[in-house]
């Protein structure tokens, strides 16, 4: 019996095509790359620190969790350093080492360990974490303020501030290109719209993120916007102003597509997406903030269980 | 091509390869030295008394253990035997093995006869471990009430050609298999359901020949069942009470080549898959070891490799080259340790493509989460387990490499377990 060859028994099927976790993950980390590196070139220095600290940080608390947990070790997935990379680029360049920190800290343990880990988070790490930060550290969201000692070759007015502090006319000078070229303040690669989209075309065209979450999101915020505008363009900026400032478009194709706290079903991503969208619109035309992404993607994932339930009838069920 | 396309939001999509015009007539494996075959019965020690080794038995002769109505099998060798061995297959199923050494060929004295009356218990007797391994057990249960029997004119599984050859080339026999089948089942309606648009040339009395289209996995049992033909799933998911049974076209070739030539037919006939993927068809007896096959064919095998009974999408591993072809095998797979893809612990990420490749519309993220807690109820109840077709795809996607197909018959399986004694104790 001893030439009886070792063979590996499985089950069903025996082929697969290669698609794995760390390799979504390395691939948004490149698609977010772009943009963070607009965000570098737009405030040197002390943005490299902040992605720097953020991304190790938040792999550093992952690998601490896994140990106090007594869990196999999970950053070689790579999901860590992308909650690193994103949580960084939504926060402004001159953000304090221990603001970030906590941060990652929120957005790693509070955000997604405690859940059960990948694929178990209810909400997007970085939406979390970012939105527990705003409420606690006010000032630090405050990007005129923190951003006050750069010297900017264009306006130096965080746009979306500067439309729910003054209206419409305040930004109406601001023109479309420079704003889809990344010359506004804002996020650390949340600036450059340019790059952000050519990133979630990317992750679109290779499967790594659901297009229909993508595009109903800024499809809601164009139509709602657009009615807004429609209804009193005095009192409302046009769509295009909304899709090109803020965190929309880092949020349309980075925050709002995140695989666990999002829909999985057709009709159920275009609502998903549309509300959202809706949401932000309404955040940031009557309601208190000047910028609603984030918190209209962490209402988004509450409704996600309940909305994914919309799904087509399975094979062969009648009802 | 199995390997994720650049632009992934395509799905992908097998079409299943239809056979040439210039069909090559499979190369025949030489008689081993020894074949086993396998009883439907769990090995008891007293059966050993009943097929004594050194028993000389004849091809065609019908091998069973003590009860002659029982689980039997037919020799399709002559020589003796050498002896019985408890054997286990998939899902646990315990049956006996029945070596045989094999001697010079003879004839059964007293066996199959064409000329008696082909009745359902009498085709149950000498058919049930044919070539193609008809359901004849099934056919035969009175309780159940058969309303269509289909034939497969194709195979279910991807890379696979056993019955396409059969229906190519097999039309008289399988004409009177269909016969035959008609006057034992009394159906007016035989259904022979084809892959792709192989229609022409296919013409059987009393036969209505349905196309299935060419991409997996529309040929898939249970998709020809919900999809082709329409059926709802049961809410219990016992798809056998819905009176639909389907045979191979193997098996009905075996049974009119019975009927034509007096004979049983006792090769069966393989794709044999090598690890480059090359695929030829060939016969060998059945009960033959694996291991000649593949010497015949040259395909080395070495550890870590992986050996398969069926196709790529849904057969099934086997742990040792010595085990020896069923009736139901209709390919052997080699697959090279650089191949072997490996099933993951690791969680589901819910990234979606699953529901967007599943055949069935089935939220499967869902379905996986309950599954893996071990809540089967629920899982068929709310999130449509009986509604799959068993193709593999969402394991063939799935980025965490989650054995998502079997959780799923694993759960098909357990709720069959406990339907089996919730009816035991009626």
């Amino acid at each position: 019996m001893s030439s009886r060859k070792q063979l590996i028994v499985s089950h069903a099927p025996f082929w697969h095509n290669g698609s794995g976790v760390p390799e979504r993950s390395y691939h948004f980390l490149l698609a977010a790359l772009p943009a963070a590196l607009m965000g570098l070139a737009t405030f040197g220095a002390p943005a490299l620190a902040v992605l720097s600290l953020s991304v190790a940080s938040a792999i550093g608390w992952e690998v601490a969790f896994n140990y106090v947990s007594k869990r196999p070790v999970t950053v070689a997935d790579g999901n860590a350093a992308v909650i690193g990379l994103l949580f960084a680029m939504v926060m402004p360049a001159t953000t304090p080492w221990w603001l970030v920190l906590l941060g990652t800290l929120l957005a790693i343990v509070v955000g997604k360990q405690i859940f059960g880990g990948i694929g178990a988070n209810p909400f997007h790490p970085v939406a979390l974490a970012w939105a527990i930060l705003f409420v606690s550290y006010r000032p630090f969201f405050d990007f005129d303020g923190m951003l006050v000692n750069y010297n900017f070759d264009f306006p130096a007015a965080y746009p979306i501030a500067a439309l729910k502090a003054f209206g419409p006319e305040a930004v109406a000078e601001l023109p479309l290109l420079d704003l889809l070229l990344g010359r506004q303040t804002g996020g650390i690669g949340a600036t450059c719209g340019l790059a952000i989209i050519a990133g979630g075309v990317y992750l679109i065209l290779r499967g790594f993120i659901r297009w229909e979450i993508a595009l109903s999101f800024i499809g809601g915020i164009f139509f709602t916007a657009l009615l807004f505008h429609i209804g009193d363009p005095t009192r409302y900026a046009s769509p295009w102003f909304h899709l090109l400032t803020g965190y929309t478009l880092i949020g349309a194709f980075f925050l709002a597509p995140e695989d666990s706290s999002s829909p999985v079903n057709f009709a159920a991503m275009l609502i998903y997406g549309a509300l959202m969208g809706f949401m932000v619109i309404l955040i940031r035309n009557i309601g208190a903030f000047a910028d609603g992404v984030i918190l209209a993607i962490l209402v988004g994932n509450t409704i996600n269980p309940l909305v994914d339930k919309i799904r087509p009838k399975a094979l062969g069920k009648v009802t | 091509m199995t390997q994720r396309s650049f632009f992934g939001f395509a799905k992908p999509r097998f079409i299943y390869e239809e056979l040439t015009d210039t069909l090559v007539t499979p190369q025949s494996v030489p008689l081993p030295s020894a074949v086993t075959l396998y009883i439907d019965k769990p090995y008891a020690q007293k059966d050993a008394l009943t097929l004594k080794s050194g028993t000389p038995v004849k091809t065609g002769e019908r091998l069973s253990l003590g009860d002659d109505e029982g689980p039997a099998v037919i020799a399709t060798v002559s020589g003796t035997i050498q002896g019985l061995s408890a054997f286990t297959g998939d899902y646990g199923k315990r049956l006996t093995a029945v070596t045989i050494e094999v001697g010079k060929d003879e004839p059964a004295p007293e066996g199959f006869d064409p000329a008696a009356p082909p009745t359902l218990s009498y085709l149950k007797r000498y058919f049930t471990t044919a070539p193609g391994a008809p359901p004849l057990a099934s056919l035969a249960d009175s309780e159940r009430g058969i309303s269509k029997l289909v034939i497969y004119g194709g195979d279910a599984d991807l890379l696979t050609h056993t019955n396409q050859y059969v229906a190519k080339t097999r039309s008289e026999a399988l004409k009177k298999g269909i016969e035959v089948l008609q006057t034992a089942t009394e159906l007016d309606e035989i259904i022979m359901a084809l892959p792709g648009e192989t229609i022409q040339g296919h013409e059987y009395p009393g036969t209505t020949v349905i196309n299935v289209p060419a991409s997996y996995p529309s040929a898939q049992p249970l998709m020809v069942l919900f999809k082709t033909l329409g059926y709802t799933v049961p809410s219990d998911g016992d798809t056998t009470s819905l009176g639909v049974v389907f045979i191979r076209a193997e098996a009905v070739a075996a049974i009119g080549s019975a009927y034509l030539t007096g004979k049983l037919v006792t090769d069966k006939l393989l794709t044999i898959i090598d690890k480059q993927g090359n695929r030829c068809l060939t016969t060998a007896r059945l009960g033959t070891p694996v291991r000649q096959i593949l010497a015949q064919f040259k395909i080395e095998l070495a550890d870590g490799d992986r050996l398969i009974f069926g196709g790529p999408m849904t057969g099934s591993a086997i742990f040792t080259e010595d085990q020896s072809i069923m009736p139901d095998t209709d390919a052997i797979m080699v697959q090279d340790a650089a191949d072997v893809s490996v099933c993951t612990d690791y969680p589901c990420i819910n990234c979606g493509d699953c529901v967007r490749i599943c055949p069935a519309t089935i939220p499967v993220p869902m379905l996986v989460r309950f599954l893996e807690a071990g809540q089967y109820e629920e899982a068929a109840d709310l999130y449509d387990l009986f509604s799959c077709v068993e193709c593999g795809l969402c394991s063939f996607v799935c980025p965490s490499r989650i054995p998502i197909l079997q959780y799923i018959k694993l759960g098909k399986y357990e709720l069959a377990q406990i339907l089996t004694v919730e009816e035991a104790n009626e």
